[in-house]
């Protein structure tokens, strides 16, 4: 009814060729960030922030980052644990070697060294493809968590070998380290996050994106109509890496304060954002927030419906959380291989048609 | 609908109502995950005597202890998730059982204004109270363990370790990595040699670890381990025919279930333990008022285990300090400043440990402002496989302050530098 281009004119190529074309779209866009932005700070306290927002954003950046490579680019990798290590690494070192660097640049500084170390883990992407490709990044995660265990110069040789961010600040409000308020941790991290969202959205639909999906369609192909496979899978990796690195350097700095590279950047890691782009859907930068929402909301939410409204023991709460996630994620699946981003889509195909479906 | 809601909305009130006039000790615990075999008899002891107190006592000082528990499968971003959810509820003091989580934790106590108890885990520096006013690790902190270990194999070796062969098997983590400072700076003390063997988290795998350590044939095998990697080393260690009196665990390393899995081999095994573990008068009454009741927190199998054991006298201190601080301020509902004072000004001597059923459970130490960290001291004890026991080696032994003390003033420096902390206390 008021979900529908008819009306809505557009008298210019920039107009037509906008994001959301859509009126309805478009609003409700500006109105989540409006929301985001304008009322979210004010009511956010220390719980909604570090266990529910800062989290969902950062996996979300780290989703998108995933996406560019295995959804855009179609190169499978396992590697998104060891990349995030680095941008937190990197962003460690920084932070303590420049200590009045201002934590923002820190945080780049982490995805451009990210985006290095990603860009020479993808050289083997030229010559090896799929599973072959997704073994090579494994030992890029092996690697790299091993590397930061290793050698203590990068962790300042502290006895523990933990990171821990000291206090920055970013206009004068600290937005690392401790006596941070809930509201600067959120919204550092989503000025990040609506940032680099935005900048992912138009990459993908310009000339490099383009190159990248043609390299995923088919790279022959590809190469036969002139995309260069060295630029196109090159520039998915340092572009991927960077987001990666970024999310790294958040999780670090912003959200745990203090990692320990085996416990936090491990294995599981690479596995639970590659999961939330195959759960949001590939290719589709709705579908890294609605796979990240996912896969972190739903465990909180879960806990907190079995343990603290029904009173469950923890211990059950905590394997049945295991199956009802796991369930989830069979379901939708099996519902729609394609993802929540898919779901999203066919409901606004059937919103434009309502009330009168043919 | 309105039906179903209404008891569902008194039962809401209900909780709510004496909520307001709890002692909260929230429990972060796990009892999930390749860690959870020592996380679960610690928590059971921890909550178990709580609800004694409430049983038996009537609370602490008339007041009803609360804990509510929340599962962090030993995870260091659930850790964070379960302090931001049980802090509002008017939380006394934290102890997460882990030293992952506790890095995370130290900085947000320090904010929040909550004492965090790491009782031979955590950060040891932060058993410089200067620095660290909100954290404490008494009674024994790694390297007071670490020196504990050295001292007890020096006496074993008629007094010098010189030109021995000593290797660190450790997690490969906060928690392994701890110890490390120290033993390099006892191994240039005592001229041993130390190697240093880490164990991937959580440690399933030790085939390359033990190959290493049959082929350089150390006169001595230390283990920094927790959860599954006890067992899996205590296994290898068998399976190589290491002699198991040469090989030595920390007081994480050291409970009944990380020696039955490798039977008869384990015979002779040692470890650390900084609790006595005997049958104490207080297990009886946890028996009657709290197991008997349907009450405990397991399923009362792990009464007088080794790590339920250590879990209850995590409590007791806590218990103590809290009543230290009721007795201070002269208020039976504290808060957590009030408790940290309590916290600070803890005496543990033999006299109350008697009069609380669990003699000679722990040192005596004495807490103070500038020291977090109590006495150190920690005992040896051998595993009986034959009896299923660990049998105690030696009594208390005290660390060797000459090496930690500087070590644990240039860490804390670090960290006050670090986080622009100027020392109290003076």
């Amino acid at each position: 009814m008021f979900y529908r281009e008819a009306g809505d004119f557009k008298t210019s190529y920039r107009d037509d060729s906008q994001t959301f074309p859509i009126g309805f779209d478009r609003y409700r866009y500006y109105a989540v960030l409006a929301v985001a932005f304008a009322v979210v700070p004010f009511v956010i306290d220390d719980y909604w922030a570090s266990a529910i927002f800062v989290p969902f954003l950062i996996y979300a950046i780290a989703a998108i980052g995933l996406n560019i490579l295995v959804g855009y680019c179609g190169q499978l990798s396992l590697g998104t644990g060891g990349f995030m290590a680095v941008g937190a690494y990197a962003c460690y070192k920084l932070m303590t070697a420049f200590p009045d660097l201002n934590i923002v640049f820190c945080i780049l500084g982490g995805g451009l060294v990210t985006a290095a170390v990603g860009v020479l883990f993808g050289l083997p992407s030229l010559r090896i493809k799929g599973f072959y490709l997704a073994v090579a990044t494994l030992a890029a995660q092996f690697f790299l968590v091993w590397l930061f265990n290793k050698v203590p110069w990068f962790y300042n040789y502290s006895a523990s070998g933990q990171i821990s961010a000291p206090a920055r600040t970013v206009f004068g409000l600290p937005v690392t380290g401790p006596g941070v308020e809930a509201w600067a941790q959120y919204l550092i991290c989503l000025v990040f996050a609506v940032v680099l969202a935005w900048a992912a959205r138009n990459l993908t639909r310009g000339t490099v994106g383009r190159s990248w999906m043609a390299i995923r369609d088919m790279d022959i192909a590809a190469e036969i109509i002139g995309v260069n496979p060295l630029k196109a899978k090159l520039t998915a990796f340092a572009v991927s890496s960077f987001y990666i690195g970024i999310a790294g350097a958040l999780f670090f700095a912003v959200y745990l304060g203090a990692v320990e590279v085996g416990e936090a950047f491990g294995i599981q890691k690479s596995f639970l954002i590659l999961f939330m782009i195959i759960i949001g859907g590939l290719g589709s930068i709705f579908g890294s927030f609605a796979g990240a929402a996912f896969l972190v909301l739903l465990p909180v939410l879960l806990k907190n419906l079995l343990v603290g409204t029904l009173g469950w023991p923890t211990d059950l709460t905590a394997h049945v959380q295991l199956m009802i996630v796991g369930a989830l994620i069979i379901g939708f699946l099996i519902a729609e291989p394609h993802g929540l981003a898919q779901l999203w889509r066919i409901g606004k195909e059937k919103l434009r048609l309502w009330p009168f479906p043919h | 609908m309105t039906t179903r809601l209404a008891p569902l909305a008194l039962g809401v009130l209900l909780a709510a109502g004496p909520a307001a006039a709890d002692l909260v000790f929230p429990d972060l615990s796990y009892r999930t995950g390749p860690f959870a075999a020592g996380g679960i008899p610690f928590s059971d002891g921890y909550q178990d005597y709580f609800t004694l107190m409430n049983e038996r006592d009537g609370g602490i000082g008339g007041v009803k202890a609360r804990v509510p528990e929340c599962e962090t499968a030993y995870n260091t971003e659930k850790g964070v998730e379960c302090y931001e959810a049980t802090k509002g509820d008017g939380a006394l003091i934290y102890q997460p059982l882990s030293t992952g989580i506790t890095y995370q934790l130290i900085p947000k106590v320090e904010a929040d204004h909550i004492p965090l108890h790491t009782m031979g885990y955590g950060r040891t520096s932060a058993a410089n109270g200067k620095v660290f006013e909100w954290v404490f690790n008494y009674p024994a902190n790694y390297w007071d363990g670490a020196s504990v270990v050295i001292k007890y194999l020096m006496d074993e070796n008629g007094g010098s370790l010189e030109g021995k062969k000593i290797t660190l098997l450790y997690h490969n983590s906060a928690y392994g990595k701890e110890p490390i400072p120290t033993l390099e700076a006892l191994s240039k003390k005592h001229g041993f040699k130390l190697t240093l063997i880490p164990v991937d988290s959580p440690g399933q795998e030790q085939k390359s670890q033990w190959l290493q350590i049959r082929r350089e044939r150390p006169d001595f095998v230390v283990m920094w381990g927790w959860g599954v990697m006890n067992q899996v080393a205590i296994q290898e260690a068998a399976n190589i025919n290491f002699p198991m009196d040469h090989f030595i665990g920390n007081w994480w390393a050291g409970a009944e279930h990380d020696v039955t899995p490798a039977g008869m081999a384990a015979d002779g095994y040692k470890a650390l333990n900084m609790n006595r573990v005997v049958d104490y008068p207080v297990f009886a009454d946890i028996r009657t008022h709290v197991v008997d009741k349907g009450l405990a927190a397991g399923d009362g199998s792990n009464v007088g285990s080794v790590l339920y054991t250590r879990g209850m006298y995590a409590a007791m201190l806590a218990v103590e300090a809290a009543k230290t601080a009721q007795e201070m301020t002269g208020t039976a509902q504290i808060d957590a400043a009030m408790m940290r004072d309590g916290m600070e000004h803890l005496e543990m001597t033999a006299a109350k440990m008697e009069a609380l059923g669990m003699p000679g459970i722990g040192p005596e130490f004495t807490v103070s402002c500038a020291d977090h960290g109590g006495s150190g001291m920690a005992i040896v004890q051998q595993w009986n496989a034959g009896d299923r026991k660990w049998v105690p080696l030696t009594d208390f032994i005290a660390p060797d302050a000459e090496v930690i003390a500087p070590l644990i003033e240039a860490d804390s420096a670090a960290f006050a530098a670090e986080n622009g902390i100027a020392p109290r206390c003076d």
